[in-house]
């Protein structure tokens, strides 16, 4: 399968001895593989924040990142789109290997690279201006449409957001006027208008209401047809639900990575059993 | 149980004591912010009286139509009002594009680095420091190397004056902006500078402008730095000769022997206050339509 070339062809590049032990532990779904990380370590100054960490993005998938505060969970969301370089102290080794390409190295074209591999984050970031412009916004970036392709392309996203129905009527009204659920689903709309392959949601339901948790929910179901999809979540019913394959990060290791069935019914590791049984985090 | 009983009233009756204690200390600060408040408001209200009831006299159309004149000739202030407005708007628009580029470069570039608390202390500096220095400045770089007062040399000083309030604002509204609103927009892959003029700026609009009005305010009023620059002109005037300017005017009228020259400043003083009190109306109406 073109997945295992993949993984084949991105372990050569890395040491014979090390290999073995990231093919067995990096992923638990069969099938093509998105985004593999190898041996990812991550510093904030000269605190060690991720340690040897290997994990494969199945592609179509959604990958759950689960773990208690401080364990590195964000950390590596944005280690993947290189969010990290806004800051300096904060530095990444190993390798973070999409399409061939290691997307750590030098000389990598950042804003390309985040127009591949989309974000929403915690709390909704509506941009000071219309719904419309909102989406707008990060196509004009990488785009040049037509008047009426940008329409499409507008709604094209909305819906796919599951927003479409709720703001046709006021597509020019400011985004700030729209209810945190709504925002939150805005910026998934904005991500997605870019067409990226990969979206990293990080903790993307915290700061909502159940019902409008349960609509991006519903909505990340939905996107994983067309987009490979890493969620890190604080709610482990959300990670069951949501999560075809799920990995458990303490103190910046990669403890386990396994089916989110496996994960919650038969975890092969004690520190696992512990967290999702609430025994601590 | 009964000491603990005992304990529990003792308690309460201290805490009784301690509450009257608040608030009578809570009236006691009431009643003085209020009269401080009364004391400040009542300064106001009396300077505005004043200007109404001695302006209003002397307003009529012919303070806008006619230009300045010898004392008992009927003259007007329409000079010195075209010469403030196009003072003080070329001040501010010289001014402006700089003290934002300057703002922008502190709040999002040179944040701890040694040249921007230079730069940022120079400003500080300069918003503070007597106009009539400023005036004293331009005119060595402007009016006496090129032989004349000038229109233009008045806009640079006032433009002078603008940029360290508007660098101030600039870099404070830019600052006030969540993190997380600029790392959406990198995440989108917008590069740093299209993050900064289209969504940066567009969050800090309403303060960026409330900053350039102020700065309006003051220069509109200042009266120093055009002493030296562009001096005054009984006659409208282009910007390269000395230029008539209503604060000018007043300062010169104001301490004059005649009658209808005192009244023309009362009236030009007025006239500067409900100028600057519009545009800051005007502002607020159209931050609150966007």
């Amino acid at each position: 399968m073109s997945g295992d070339l993949f993984m084949e062809a991105t372990q050569n590049t890395m040491q014979v001895g090390t290999a073995q032990a990231a093919a067995s532990k990096a992923t638990a779904i069969d099938g093509p593989v998105r985004v593999s990380i190898r041996a990812l370590n991550f510093f904030y100054g000269t605190n060690r924040a991720l340690k040897d960490i290997d994990l494969d993005l199945p592609e179509k998938r959604v990958t759950g990142m689960i773990g208690p505060s401080g364990c590195g969970k964000s950390t590596l969301l944005r280690v993947l789109n290189r969010m990290f370089d806004l800051y300096p102290g904060q530095r990444a080794t190993g390798e973070v290997m999409m399409d061939g390409l290691n997307i750590l190295a030098p000389g990598i074209d950042l804003n390309a690279l985040r127009s591949r591999i989309g974000m929403v984050f915690q709390k909704p970031t509506p941009f000071p201006m219309s719904i419309y412009e909102n989406i707008a916004f990060g196509v004009k970036l990488h785009e040049r449409l037509a008047r009426a392709e940008m329409d499409a392309r507008v709604e094209w996203s909305l819906t796919r957001a599951a927003l479409w129905t709720e703001v046709k009527d006021r597509l020019h009204t400011p985004a700030a006027g729209l209810s945190g659920g709504q925002q939150q689903r805005l910026c998934i709309a904005r991500t997605i208008a870019t067409r990226p392959e990969v979206i990293l949601l990080d903790e993307p339901t915290s700061a909502l209401d159940p019902i409008s948790t349960l609509k991006i929910e519903e909505l990340i179901d939905e996107l994983k047809r067309d987009f490979t999809i890493a969620i890190v979540t604080h709610n482990m019913q959300q990670a069951a639900r949501c999560a075809d394959q799920v990995a458990f990060f303490y103190l910046g290791e990669l403890v386990e990575v396994g089916t989110a069935s496996q994960m919650f019914t038969t975890p092969r590791q004690r520190r696992t059993q512990e967290y999702i049984t609430g025994r601590f985090g | 149980m009964s000491t603990s009983n005992a304990g529990f009233v003792r308690d309460a009756v201290a805490e009784g004591r301690l509450g009257r204690l608040r608030r009578i200390a809570d009236t006691v600060a009431r009643v003085l912010a209020m009269a401080a408040t009364c004391v400040a408001l009542l300064f106001l209200a009396s300077i505005l009286a004043t200007l109404l009831w001695y302006g209003v006299r002397g307003l009529g159309i012919s303070v806008f139509t006619t230009i300045t004149r010898a004392p008992g000739s009927h003259g007007g202030l329409a000079n010195a009002i075209v010469g403030s407005i196009v003072q003080a708007g070329l001040g501010t628009l010289i001014g402006t594009p700089i003290g934002l580029m300057v703002g922008t470069y502190l709040a999002e570039y040179a944040e701890r680095s040694a040249l921007g608390n230079a730069v940022r202390f120079v400003s500080d500096i300069l918003l503070s420091a007597p106009s009539i220095l400023i005036g004293l400045f331009v005119y060595q770089v402007l009016v006496a190397p090129f032989g004349g007062f000038s229109g233009f040399a008045g806009a640079v000083a006032l433009a002078i004056i603008v940029i360290p309030i508007v660098v101030r604002t600039t870099e404070d509204m830019l600052r006030l902006i969540p993190v997380s609103l600029r790392e959406a927009a990198i995440a989108l892959g917008a590069p740093r500078w299209t993050t900064i003029v289209f969504i940066c700026y567009r969050a800090a609009l309403d303060g960026i402008l409330t900053g350039v009005l102020l700065a309006v305010a003051r220069v509109a009023g200042e009266t120093a730095p055009l002493l030296f620059t562009s001096l005054g002109n009984s006659d409208y005037a282009g910007l390269g000769s000395a230029m008539a300017s209503l604060p000018v005017t007043i300062y010169q009228y104001a301490a004059s022997a005649f009658d209808d020259w005192v009244q023309l400043a009362w009236t030009g003083a007025l006239l500067i206050t409900l100028g600057v009190l519009g545009i800051n109306v005007v502002a607020r109406f159209v931050v609150r339509r966007r």
